[in-house]
């Protein structure tokens, strides 16, 4: 094949591998928004059988939070998320599967210091960070209410 | 119906995406994302920017830990709104109440019955092997 330098620059990149940001990101847009979809889906049953509007949001959530448990235990969910990344991460499965996996790995050391310190190694910082931003909107809130804003 | 899915997967995926990326470029740790997200949530919901992707994009925008942060955010303005400057302290945990308490549960449940890995593995292997 006789290619001039410029041709041979297209063909190279119209053969190379996507760079892995890029492969990353599209993986990750996939699996997590396929798990928010599914989430949605059964939002709509929940709602169809007669679950209150406001409950439904929440118990997607609790059910996708046993769906991921269960997973985790059985080692299933690592092998998703060696390939989604932040689609396994970002969904409340991926803050699940956190929570459960150094408790399960460290069980040996005790109900105590092996389950009831790990299972908090994320979940922690988690709502520590998160209940204190709330604490921060809530002055705020209330200030914003009291000047009648 | 399907055209609600479709919002979940769109905005669900992008919020995974945008983590994705912030991951690849700064290496950020996963439970750093995690955290930053659910501040992000509280953040976006005080703007008034998150209520409306709810509204949109329903489990799209509550299942990704923004949604997370989002839930903090409405359970503190409800209560402040219910019981004045009481709500500061009680509002935030009550609105994440049902989710912090099936992690819990439900995390501490599976890591009694399923086995730690590295010995669940070589409890396989060993099963092979015997037979």
């Amino acid at each position: 094949m006789n290619l001039t330098n410029e041709e041979y620059g297209k063909y190279v990149k119209r053969h190379a591998l996507p760079s892995p940001v890029v492969k990353d990101t599209v993986k990750a847009f996939v699996i997590g928004g396929t798990i928010c979809a599914f989430g949605q889906a059964l939002q709509y049953l929940y709602v169809a059988v007669g679950m209150d509007k406001e409950i439904a949001p929440v118990m997607v959530s609790v059910t996708l939070i046993l769906i991921s448990v269960v997973m985790t235990g059985l080692g299933l969910y690592d092998s998703v998320a060696r390939h989604a990344g932040a689609g396994t991460l970002v969904p409340i499965t991926g803050f699940a599967n956190a929570v459960v996996s150094p408790a399960i790995d460290n069980k040996a050391e005790g109900l105590v210091l092996g389950i009831g310190v790990k299972l908090f190694s994320v979940a922690g910082p988690v709502i520590l960070f998160g209940t204190l931003s709330s604490v921060v909107y809530g002055i705020y809130y209330y200030v914003m209410k009291l000047m009648g804003v | 119906m399907i055209i609600g899915i479709l919002k979940a997967f769109a905005v669900g995926g992008l919020l995974c995406a945008v983590a994705q990326v912030i991951i690849d470029k700064t290496k950020l740790t996963p439970a750093r994302i995690l955290v930053s997200y659910v501040c992000a949530g509280v953040f976006l919901t005080a703007l008034g920017l998150y209520r409306p992707l709810v509204e949109f994009a329903g489990a799209g925008a509550t299942v990704p830990l923004t949604g997370f942060g989002y839930s903090l955010a409405k359970g503190t303005a409800k209560a402040i709104d219910q019981y004045g400057a009481f709500g500061i302290i009680s509002g935030g945990l009550a609105g994440t109440a049902a989710g912090i308490t099936a992690a819990v549960v439900l995390g501490f449940t599976s890591a009694l019955v399923f086995p730690s890995r590295p010995k669940f593995k070589n409890f396989i292997s060993e099963s092979k092997k015997t037979k």
